[in-house]
């Protein structure tokens, strides 16, 4: 096969965020007529290098060039323009609008200073004819499915004669179906010479449509290769950052744990996590392994009531339980440290103080406030205890760096001494220093006999920590590893990869 | 406390600009064993707006707004008006006007926090309906009563100071324990602040909502006692007209923010004070009344403006450097991109 020029070259990309290296020396390079994947974990900088491309952020170093001229743009509408187009996850669409004005917005086509109405219908529905569309165009856009409006915004990035088109994760919320018919879409545009970039999680689609990828780790190029060279389990080492020869033994072990604390049958919920089984034992760290998407938050919140399961059932302590509240898991001392910490973790307004005894307060209700010396106490052992910096409890905990931030919802959980605490990527995006501390703790918790279920993205943090791994896959549980001497990240990885069909 | 810094500012200069108009703003008499005096009739007029304000700060603070205290000003006082001319006795007319302001409260805080209607609607019925209510329980006329112990409540004196200081200062008394002294204040707070947040630290938040809208609506019951009282009257279409807009009004100049989250209690109290010492302040220098409302309005956009840090920030940097707006050309692009 030979390779056409490519339409869009990004060479040694750099971009400097207060305190972050967010990209160094990235390269990339858009061939016409293919879909090329963009992978990596999270913060590996996919989205930096995108809003780099796009003008959104100026690039600190390294070029791009697009069809062999130099650019710069300093806006997204200039990069719009130049024949680069965006597709957002998240729909930028207005619902209420109808289908042509949502294409036509903001460049409505006109005659005499009024807008074309008839014009713009039926351009809309030619544009909509180029994707295989037939839709009503006059009809308001939520009475399509999430899909179409997917389409409509690809319509719309298009029709600005779009030499790339960057879809950012467009299947992250679209069923088996649509994401088919999104394909499909895709394929056609890809027959006109368009260069797609294609970010997304599921592995299984960057396989079934990209034709070449590029892989980045902590804001480095990990390497481009061709879609059909790059084995999945090589793709995951390469995301996750370890040569397979490279990978040693963790000293996690399997222990004997013969008293179920939280027993999940069969639990499930449309949409977010197929039925799964699940034993957690008292004293047993349990790791969730998967990649982003693949359901392990879907789980802990099943788990901790923050969703309502659809399917199955959930025994603590060997009697069957209803989960309809957090506040019913809490009461089961089920306590949940959520990975998206400012959505659900903390009140930003709050002090440190009163964010740490705020679930403690919550049990008690408002009528038995935790005595002021109490607080003191309690805050102050955990401020020592997990460094909690700045020291002083009256500090507003929006003010706090992200490290700081996680320790106070841990801190939270802490005090209320659970029997089963659910952390959810508790080390994301702190120091090397902390993580250590949260790793060394959740060991000492676990020696003291509390349940553990530790999600990660770093799989030596999970076998480092966990008695068993329960790996994950496209929102299925796929398997369940004692961390015996054979389990290792590239055991992990192969789980992941193969989705458990090898094992 | 800087945040009441400002309020306390703004009422400093309102007592200031009296006092230029009125040499003898701040002196205060006592004739017949009655306080008398400017400062006492601020306090003592500003009563029930410093009730009902106090109510909707935990409102406000639980990110919600309640438009009915209004209507429910009227009804309380109509319903004891009621009782009290049908020979009940005090005890009965009083719990039975305030009885019904819980459970009209209560009703507010179950179709916010149950049935999810969004607060600005789910009060705007109580404010529609409770006129009429309140014109039914009155039937239509104006009731007058005749009883120096319900004429105590908010016409009388005690101690030779009016009557109504003492209940407000109880109610924010009570309000400032149960909040403060208490963990209510922190579980609204975190309520208003992060509601997600809340519920999956356990907070049940449905009960918390429900709770504060009935106090809300207490607070209005005991203010429209006051104002019926001191009239001694029940006038269903005309009491508590339009108090649930000063009341936001002053929970907002007392530094609390609308969108729910910290409020401040002194700040609220503060706010009340302003809007009643404007009130005066036009009387005293002698704004010509058609033109009362306009000057009001202006001050409180003042007021509004001087508050906001963003807007001093800008004022300030106006006078400085010039506002670079390429960032924020930026963002809007982005947006439609």
């Amino acid at each position: 096969m030979i390779a056409p020029a490519p339409v869009l070259t990004m060479s040694g990309i750099g971009k400097q965020f207060p305190g972050v290296k967010a990209l160094d020396g990235v390269d990339l390079r858009l061939l016409p007529g293919e879909v090329h994947a963009l992978m990596g974990e999270n913060g590996a900088g996919k989205s930096t290098l995108i809003k780099v491309l796009t003008g959104v952020h100026p690039a600190d170093a390294g070029t791009i060039e697009l069809a062999g001229a130099p650019v710069a743009f300093a806006s997204p509408l200039e990069a719009q323009h130049a024949g680069i187009s965006t597709v957002y996850q998240e729909v930028n669409l207005c619902t209420n609008l109808s289908v042509a004005e949502n294409i036509f917005i903001g460049r409505e086509p006109r005659r005499r200073g009024r807008i074309d109405w008839k014009r713009m219908r039926a351009r809309a529905g030619e544009l909509l004819a180029r994707l295989e569309l037939s839709l009503d165009v006059s009809a308001p856009l939520s009475t399509y499915s999430l899909a179409i409006q997917q389409m409509v915004a690809i319509a719309r990035a298009i029709d600005i004669e779009a030499r790339v088109l960057i879809l950012d994760e467009p299947t992250s919320s679209l069923d088996g179906d649509e994401v088919e018919q999104l394909f499909r879409v895709m394929r056609r545009l890809k027959e006109e010479g368009i260069a797609i970039l294609f970010v997304s999680h599921f592995l299984d689609q960057v396989y079934e449509i990209s034709d070449r990828m590029t892989i980045l780790r902590n804001g480095r190029l990990v390497g481009e290769h061709l879609t059909e060279r790059l084995p999945q389990v090589e793709l995951v080492a390469k995301m996750i950052g370890q040569e397979l020869e490279e990978l040693e033994r963790m000293h996690g072990e399997a222990g004997v744990f013969d008293r179920p604390l939280v027993e999940a049958r069969e639990l499930g919920r449309a949409g977010a996590i197929e039925p799964f089984t699940l034993t957690i034992h008292e004293g047993e760290v349990v790791g969730l392994a998967g990649l982003l998407g693949s359901g392990r938050t879907e789980i802990a919140r099943l788990l901790f009531g923050a969703d309502h399961a659809g399917t199955g059932e959930i025994a603590v302590g060997g009697a069957p339980v209803a989960l309809r509240t957090p506040r019913a898991a809490m009461n089961h001392k089920i306590a949940f440290c959520s990975e998206n910490r400012k959505a659900d973790g903390l009140i930003p307004d709050l002090t440190v103080r009163e964010n740490i005894i705020l679930a403690l307060q919550a049990t008690r209700g408002w009528t038995r406030p935790v005595p002021r010396e109490q607080q003191d106490e309690l805050v102050g052992r955990y401020i020592k205890a997990l460094k909690i910096s700045p020291p002083n409890p009256e500090h507003l905990v929006r003010d706090l760096s992200g490290g700081n931030q996680q320790k106070v919802v841990l801190a939270r959980w802490l005090i209320l001494e659970p029997r089963l605490l659910i952390l959810d990527e508790p080390t994301r995006g702190i120091d090397v220093g902390a993580k250590a501390e949260i790793q060394r703790l959740v060991a000492e918790l676990s020696g003291g006999g509390m349940a553990v279920l530790f999600i990660s993205a770093e799989l030596e943090e999970v076998l480092r920590l966990s008695h068993k791994v329960e790996v994950l896959r496209d929102r299925r549980l796929v398997a369940e590893l004692p961390n015996d001497g054979e389990l290792t990240t590239d055991v992990l990885m192969e789980t992941i990869a193969s989705g458990g069909r090898a094992s | 406390m800087r945040r009441l810094l400002w309020p306390a500012v703004v009422l400093v200069l309102l007592l200031a600009l009296n006092v230029f108009f009125t040499p003898s703003f701040f002196s205060i008499q006592v004739t017949e064993g009655h306080l008398y005096g400017s400062l006492i009739d601020i306090l003592r007029f500003g009563a029930p707006l410093i009730l009902v304000s106090l109510g909707m700060t935990l409102v406000i603070a639980t990110g919600g707004i309640d438009l009915s205290v209004g209507s429910v000003v009227a009804i309380s006082g109509a319903l004891a008006c009621l009782q009290i001319s049908e020979d009940a006795s005090l005890f009965t007319a009083v719990a039975a006007a305030l009885g019904l302001c819980l459970v009209l409260g209560a009703w507010n805080g179950f179709l916010v926090a149950t049935v999810g209607i969004q607060p600005i609607i789910a009060t705007l019925v109580l404010m529609v309906a409770g006129r009429g209510l309140a014109q039914l329980i009155t039937g239509g006329q104006i009731i007058t009563v005749n009883s120096p112990a319900y004429k105590l409540i908010g016409g009388g004196y005690w101690l030779t100071v009016p009557f109504g200081i003492f209940i407000v200062v109880a109610v924010l008394a009570i309000t400032a324990f149960l909040t403060r002294r208490l963990a209510l204040g922190m579980l609204i707070e975190s309520v208003g602040g992060n509601a997600e947040a809340s519920r999956l630290a356990g907070i049940r938040a449905r009960g918390i909502v429900i709770m504060v809208y009935a106090f809300a609506a207490l607070c209005a019951g005991v203010a429209g006692l006051m104002i019926s009282s001191n009239v001694s009257s029940a006038d269903g279409n005309n009491a508590g007209l339009w108090i649930e807009l000063d009341a936001i009004l002053a929970v907002v100049i007392g530094g609390t923010s609308l969108s729910g989250g910290r409020f401040s209690l002194g700040g609220t109290v503060l706010g009340a004070l302003i809007i009643q010492t404007l009130t005066t302040t036009i009387y005293s220098i002698g704004v010509p009344p058609e033109t009362t409302l306009l000057f009001k309005a202006l001050v409180v956009t003042a007021v509004c403006l001087i508050q906001s840090p963003s807007f001093r920030a800008k004022a300030f940097r106006r006078r400085g450097k010039v506002p670079s707006a390429g960032p924020a050309a930026e963002e809007k692009v982005q947006v439609t991109a």
